[in-house]
């Protein structure tokens, strides 16, 4: 009589390798996470430096300390007036922004994958075996709360017009004081550390528009693009920028500590601004 | 000029298995997979593949090819170098059923747990139609060629086999986003794809994308604007104040198909 034996249970092919890749799949994680630990490491520490943020006679205002609304900002820094007297050290002066700042880029979908790969290592790269016991995801607290990135999306839009009155008076000078110092007159003038700032500030722009939040709101909730003509349109557009999403990510942060390391350097009085006119 | 390429294949089953060395000769123009082939028809006969079409386009011969998760008839030999040793395993999130063919029938559980397509009932068929520029997103998704590499490459479940039960995959997320998109369909699918099918497990990472050879941006059109409709439902602040003053109708979602999970 044939004897029958029973199928082989199902169990996956015992391979024991965290990975068989052969490229160098650790490259990338290295390179993000460190310059993402350079440019954290520098972000922190300028926003609790307290000086050499602002270039009066240029009316230059780095981005890390805008809106500059406690009453200890240096004179003229404070465009939107003083909102507070005073605040402990512990709290950088831009305390208005910089949360949601943060809140935005911790909440992108670009940044996430990258950090996600990066530190976490969940996973380091595709197709290697992560070194965590269990994994859940974004299903429950605290990461489940990375679905506010519309929230922040929101208050980075605000963040950028602010970011644009800056720009604005960037391109307004002093261009006379009264003896006693307390009348400024202002005119149209510009020098090198304006167009950092333009850069800056377009690229800024570009970043928050090209977001995935963005592109949703803007076209891509709709389920009928042909009844939906000029919003199909900006879609397009917006889905054009977000092809970039990464390298405007990262362009950002370049930007950002460009645009801060010049300011920084003429208001230490390293170097005057180069003008080009007024 | 052909040469003696070095191999070593994943041999085996369910029970127990090993990788074992052969060389095996390479002509110029060929693929994994014709190597294969000869391998099987000159040194082992008894090497189990799953393969079909030989064109990239049935999804059939989806393997390891050095760790990376490929299809064997669209990797060329001439990617290798001659002295490279080239390691090829079966994929490793599904259970092995010989040598490297694996038991997909996962994937196949997860698709029928999808609400199919669920047009209005009053429009009869022949009578919708749908204008190009609508047409274009889902077609994007409709290139699929089912070869679940990208469920396969995906470490929600590759890593931690626990997560099967909760979680879809890339794949069939995609195919509720699909849905989701089209214009024809009624159906609300943002609660399940969060709730039963695991959207929230998607960590962005882009394997699935990374893998993917139809390219199919499969992260950047499907799983990111799903868990933006489902943002648009659930975290929104201006959604939820219009809803407050009634500017926004409720809706409420479709259940996934009943006795499937």
């Amino acid at each position: 009589m044939t004897q029958v034996s029973d199928p082989p249970a199902r169990t996956r092919a015992q391979i024991k390798e965290r990975t068989l890749r052969t490229d160098p799949w650790w490259n990338r994680g290295r390179v993000v996470a460190t310059l993402l630990t350079i440019w954290v490491a520098y972000a922190t520490v300028r926003v609790f430096t307290g000086h050499w943020y602002f270039a009066p006679g240029y009316n230059y205002l780095t981005p890390f300390y805008s809106p500059c609304v406690s009453g200890e900002c240096v004179p003229g820094a404070s465009t939107l007036g003083h909102w507070i007297p005073a605040i402990p050290p512990i709290i950088p002066y831009a305390f208005i922004s910089l949360p949601f700042v943060l809140g935005f880029r911790l909440t992108c979908y670009y940044y996430r994958g990258a950090y996600y790969r990066a530190f976490w290592r969940s996973p380091a790269a595709c197709a290697v075996r992560e070194p965590h016991a269990t994994y859940s995801g974004e299903t429950k607290l605290p990461l489940i709360a990375f679905n506010l990135h519309r929230f922040f999306f929101y208050m980075a839009v605000i963040i950028s017009v602010l970011n644009t009155w800056d720009l604005v008076n960037a391109f307004w000078p002093t261009t006379a004081v009264t003896p006693d110092g307390t009348h400024l007159t202002h005119g149209f003038g510009f020098g090198i550390g304006s167009l950092i700032i333009l850069a800056n500030v377009v690229l800024l722009w570009a970043y928050t528009l090209s977001c995935h939040s963005c592109r949703h709101i803007t076209g891509g909730r709709l389920k009928h693009f042909s009844k939906h003509p000029v919003r199909y349109w900006i879609w397009n557009q917006i889905s054009k920028l977000n092809k970039h999403h990464m390298a405007l990510a990262w362009t950002t942060l370049t930007s950002l500590m460009v645009t801060d390391l010049y300011i920084m350097l003429v208001a230490a009085n390293a170097f005057p601004d180069l003008r080009i006119f007024n | 000029m052909g040469y003696l390429a070095k191999l070593r294949v994943w041999r085996g089953d369910a029970g127990s298995g090993s990788l074992q060395d052969y060389k095996v000769e390479v002509n110029e123009g060929e693929v994994v997979l014709d190597v294969l082939h000869r391998l099987q028809a000159t040194q082992a006969s008894d090497l189990a593949i799953r393969w079909n079409c030989k064109a990239g386009k049935c999804g059939s011969c989806s393997m390891e090819i050095n760790g990376m998760p490929r299809l064997g008839c669209m990797t060329r030999m001439s990617t290798f170098t001659e002295v490279e040793t080239l390691t090829i395993t079966p994929m490793r999130t599904f259970p092995v059923i010989r040598d490297l063919v694996t038991d997909v029938s996962f994937n196949y559980a997860k698709a029928r747990e999808i609400p199919s397509f669920t047009p209005d009932p009053s429009v009869k068929p022949g009578e919708f139609r749908m204008r190009q520029e609508d047409v274009n997103r889902s077609q994007e998704f409709r290139k699929c060629i089912e070869c679940y590499l990208c469920q396969n490459t995906c470490h929600v479940i590759r890593d931690h086999e626990e997560n099967k039960e909760s979680f879809a995959g890339p794949r069939f997320l995609m195919r509720i986003a699909e849905l989701e998109m089209h214009p024809a369909d009624e159906a609300d699918r943002r609660d399940i794809a969060q709730e039963d099918f695991g959207l929230g497990y998607c960590n962005i990472t882009k394997c699935c994308t990374e893998v993917c050879p139809e390219h199919i941006k499969i992260t950047d059109n499907a799983l990111i604007p799903m868990k933006e409709r489902i943002a648009g439902r659930k975290y929104d602040p201006l959604v939820w104040l219009g809803s407050k003053i009634s500017m926004r109708p409720k809706s409420k979602g479709t259940p996934a198909v009943p006795g499937k999970r």
